[in-house]
């Protein structure tokens, strides 16, 4: 294949490549225009290619469309639309490209928060031309661990002038690139041969993309193996993957234990909070480090999410990012096909991962609540099957998206559920998080997608009852918006939620669902139900049922997830009810559906309660799908998907907040698993105001 | 005016301009990034300056001007307006806005309020020397001559 293209800027020819660092494909990112300006012509007078754009949102955007067209982002620190931070946590971890920050400021603070959220350098405004003549460095170092002897080959090789071979590592590199970008499959990455400059030994490897679903599988093998133990030769046999190197798995998982490491942080702040939680996984408490998420504070705005564990979330950085990126995947989610599915991880207790499949996150972006809705599903997934273990997996923080964030809401399959309930969050309807477990899939309510909400996974039984109050929602029509919104809440909890209850191990990584939850619901800026608020607790919640249901379905569904949340801490499975119902709450459909929900989930055991979470959120965005699962495994797939979602989902709107609704579905579902009975979990505590959910009972 | 004289004015013009503290090494930077196939770049790049730094300060005095004095907002104008003074080299309005986002942490009404002031004033100072440099640009070249480089001595 040619590099022309690639080269941009330079001549196209073989030349062009060998001339690394000359036409290095940079995309520059800066609101003021001057500096934009400014930058755009050193760069040129560097020989690079530019490309310039001052919206954040933008960049992304063209990132995603073709991660293969560029080799390197600067970004600036303050930007109105996006923080840059947040940009640089999403480029690092969807196309894991070198993203250089610029600041005026030269504050240690800021350099520090730089680097630990990933950036390849920091440099001070005014930029001066001998600073950018270096640049390309970090897109050679970034390549190395592909394939170290190839950069050195090819380093070799240029430095001796190898006209003759083309630049291997940008020759190459591109070639790789642009190859998987083709192909894309997202189980392998190519190793684009190049175009045959140079022999294969110097060749760079192409550069992996981490697909939702490989790193799905990469979560489920680290989690099978144990964090601990995961090396990545064990990783890579395990996962099975042509073309993966065990470089790339190495590399790969460096960042996962990065991202991990961050989410502890923050979870421990809100493990402190949430205790009760026990969550472990970091992930999850990441994952209400929504920091990526359109500051889940907004969502703790309603005071619900107990504020504190949603700010702790933002240290975790990674998950943080990955919430927003969750989140934004959640949004973007649009083509929805949260594959909840992943839920397979759920099932096992994901003890590394919340593997939440990120699949439920379909990157609803449109529907905002969309996310959630693939979410819920997984959290349903987390919830059915391991509960503790789910969660833990959301937690991981995969994918605050996995939560189950439905976003999908429209096709939002969000399959949650592993275990088989994997409602797909029909987007169309309501996410009917169908407890994977063995609800019935209401789905059919819902339309579209029986959401299997699967939260309720815990009991199996409930489950239904929750899903089918929560299909009662959907009925009530709300399923239709509502489904969105409130299926949010079943996403998150895959911490908290993880079927609260039922998942009785703990789920904490539950925990982090409602974290996460909260985030989203925080995200979910959409309505006040700032069930993520409530969310908050779930990471108390721990096993408690996934207060997920609020988390994030917009508000709304947070709203009700800390209604679950809240119960859930205490009685895991009571909450779930509540948690339906708080997820009903929603505000308007929402409450209704607990309504129902709550008889039913009386009945039904602890599972429904991810019903409940269909929440509605009502809106825009995430449907946090209430994946009741209740067990974890809901989560854990969510988890999973969260992270993948983080990868996939652009965060479209940035962050909107609907993609956490996703999450805040599952997280509602995970709590609404466990409660069907509980009545309402919201206490109020968790802020909810408009919907009292935990009066939903 | 012939040409030789008005590039030897051009020249000690601008070198004043440095010496002076208005503008710095920056400003330099931009000048040799214009070339050929850039010919215009330093007249845009001020020129985008100017229309930005207008609005910004619009806008801080409008948010000065509030009973509740929005610090925040107040802050990320003049975090601005550093950032694009400084990559133009228009290093007095620079060093005011550092001043200015001092007190604006201190939340000091008062002195935010002098601390605009003067900005506006460097500002002002800046854009007019530019202006003339520019002018004087040209019109060597409408006559003809060519633009000297400058070389300082920094």
């Amino acid at each position: 294949m040619t590099m022309e293209e690639k080269l941009g800027g330079s001549n196209g020819e073989d030349g062009g490549r060998d001339r690394f660092p000359i036409g290095m494909r940079v995309l520059a990112v800066d609101d003021d225009p001057i500096c934009l300006k400014v930058l755009e012509n050193l760069l040129r007078k560097c020989q690079y290619h530019v490309t310039t754009t001052n919206q954040a949102i933008t960049a992304l955007k063209m990132l995603r469309e073709n991660r293969n067209r560029y080799d390197l982002v600067i970004s600036d620190v303050n930007m109105p639309d996006m923080d840059g931070f947040k940009l640089l946590e999403l480029v690092g971890l969807e196309m894991d490209l070198p993203v250089i920050m610029l600041s005026a400021h030269s504050d240690t603070k800021l350099v520090m928060k730089g680097i630990t959220h990933g950036a390849c350098d920091y440099l001070l405004k005014p930029v001066r031309i001998e600073e950018l003549k270096n640049i390309w460095q970090h897109v050679v170092r970034k390549k190395k661990p592909d394939s170290k002897d190839q950069i050195n080959a090819s380093n070799q090789d240029k430095s001796r002038g190898g006209t003759g071979e083309t630049g291997p590592t940008s020759s190459s590199s591109d070639q790789k690139v642009s190859k998987k970008r083709k192909d894309q499959s997202e189980d392998e990455d190519e190793e684009g041969d190049d175009n045959g400059h140079e022999d294969p030994s110097t060749q760079k490897k192409p550069r992996v993309v981490w697909s939702v679903e490989l790193h799905r599988k990469f979560v489920s093998a680290v989690n099978q193996l144990g964090l601990e133990k995961a090396v990545p030769k064990k990783i890579l046999d395990l996962m099975n993957v042509d073309g993966l190197t065990r470089e790339n798995v190495a590399s790969h998982l460096q960042k996962y234990r990065l991202y991990l490491k961050r989410l502890s942080s923050v979870a421990t702040q809100q493990a402190n909070m949430v205790a009760a939680l026990g969550s472990k996984d970091p992930s999850y408490l990441r994952m209400g480090s929504l920091d990526g998420f359109g500051d889940f504070r907004t969502l703790t705005g309603p005071g619900r999410i107990s504020s504190a564990s949603l700010s702790s979330y933002q240290p975790g950085g990674l998950f943080g990012r990955l919430n927003s990126s969750s989140a934004l995947s959640l949004r973007g989610i649009s083509s929805g096909v949260i594959q909840t599915g992943h839920s397979q991880t759920l099932n096992n207790p994901i003890n590394g991962f919340g593997k939440i499949q990120p699949a439920v996150v379909p990157a609803n972006q449109n529907q905002n609540g969309t996310l959630f809705q693939g979410i819920p599903t997984s959290i349903n997934q987390l919830s059915q099957n391991k509960p503790t273990n789910h969660f833990g997996e959301f937690n991981r923080g995969n994918d605050p998206n996995a939560f189950g964030v439905a976003t999908n809401f429209q096709d939002a399959r969000v399959t949650v559920g592993g275990s088989s309930n994997t409602l797909p969050v029909s987007s169309g309807n309501p996410l009917l998080l169908q407890s994977n477990t063995q609800q019935t899939q209401h789905s059919g309510a819902f339309g579209n997608q029986p959401s299997s909400l699967g939260v309720t996974s815990l009991n199996q039984e409930p489950f239904d009852m929750n899903v089918r109050g929560s299909s009662n929602f959907l009925d009530h029509g709300r399923c239709s918006e509502n489904w969105q919104s409130a299926v949010q809440l079943s996403s998150f909890p895959s911490n908290a939620l993880s079927a609260s209850e039922t998942f009785s191990h703990e789920q904490l990584p539950s925990n982090n669902l409602q974290e996460s939850i909260s985030w989203t619901s925080s995200h979910l800026s959409s309505s006040p139900l700032d069930l993520s608020s409530s969310m908050a607790n779930p990471a108390n919640l721990e096993d408690s049922r996934g207060n997920i249901s609020q988390v994030g379905l917009n508000n709304n569904v947070i709203q009700n997830i800390d209604c679950t949340t809240k119960q859930q801490w205490g009685d895991s499975r009571h909450d779930y009810n509540g948690n339906m119902n708080n997820s009903f709450s929603r505000g308007d459909s929402l409450v209704p559906a607990s309504g129902p929900m709550m008889d039913q989930s009386n009945v039904i055991s602890d599972k429904m309660n991810d019903v409940s979470l269909f929440s509605q959120f009502s809106g825009d965005s995430t449907y946090v799908v209430p994946h009741l699962d209740g067990e974890k495994s809901a989560f854990g797939t969510k988890s999973r998907s969260n992270d993948d979602f983080l990868f996939e989902t652009k965060p479209q709107n940035g962050f909107n907040q609907n993609s956490f609704e996703p999450l805040e579905n599952i997280m509602m579902s995970m709590i609404k698993s466990d409660q069907n009975n509980e009545t309402p979990l919201m206490d109020g505590e968790f802020g909810f105001d408009a919907y009292s959910l935990g009066s939903c009972i | 005016m012939e040409v030789g004289q008005m590039q030897r004015r051009l020249v000690d013009y601008t070198k004043s301009l440095f010496m002076e503290g208005f503008l710095d090494a920056q400003f330099l930077q931009l000048q040799q990034l214009q070339d050929e196939s850039n010919p215009d770049f330093v007249v845009e790049v001020v020129s985008l300056f100017f229309d930005d730094s207008e609005k910004l300060l619009n806008d801080l005095t409008m948010a000065l001007d509030q009973p509740n004095v929005d610090f925040k907002k107040v802050d990320a104008h003049v975090h601005q307006l550093k950032g694009s003074s400084s990559s133009i080299g228009a290093q007095r309005v620079k060093n005011a806005c550092i001043a200015f986002r001092s007190f604006c942490e201190e939340q000091n009404i008062d002195a935010t309020l002098r601390c605009l002031q003067q900005v506006k004033q460097e500002y002002y100072l800046v854009k007019n020397k530019l202006e003339t440099m520019l002018r004087v640009k040209q019109q060597i070249v409408a006559a003809g001559g060519s633009i000297p480089m400058i070389e300082l001595g920094f």
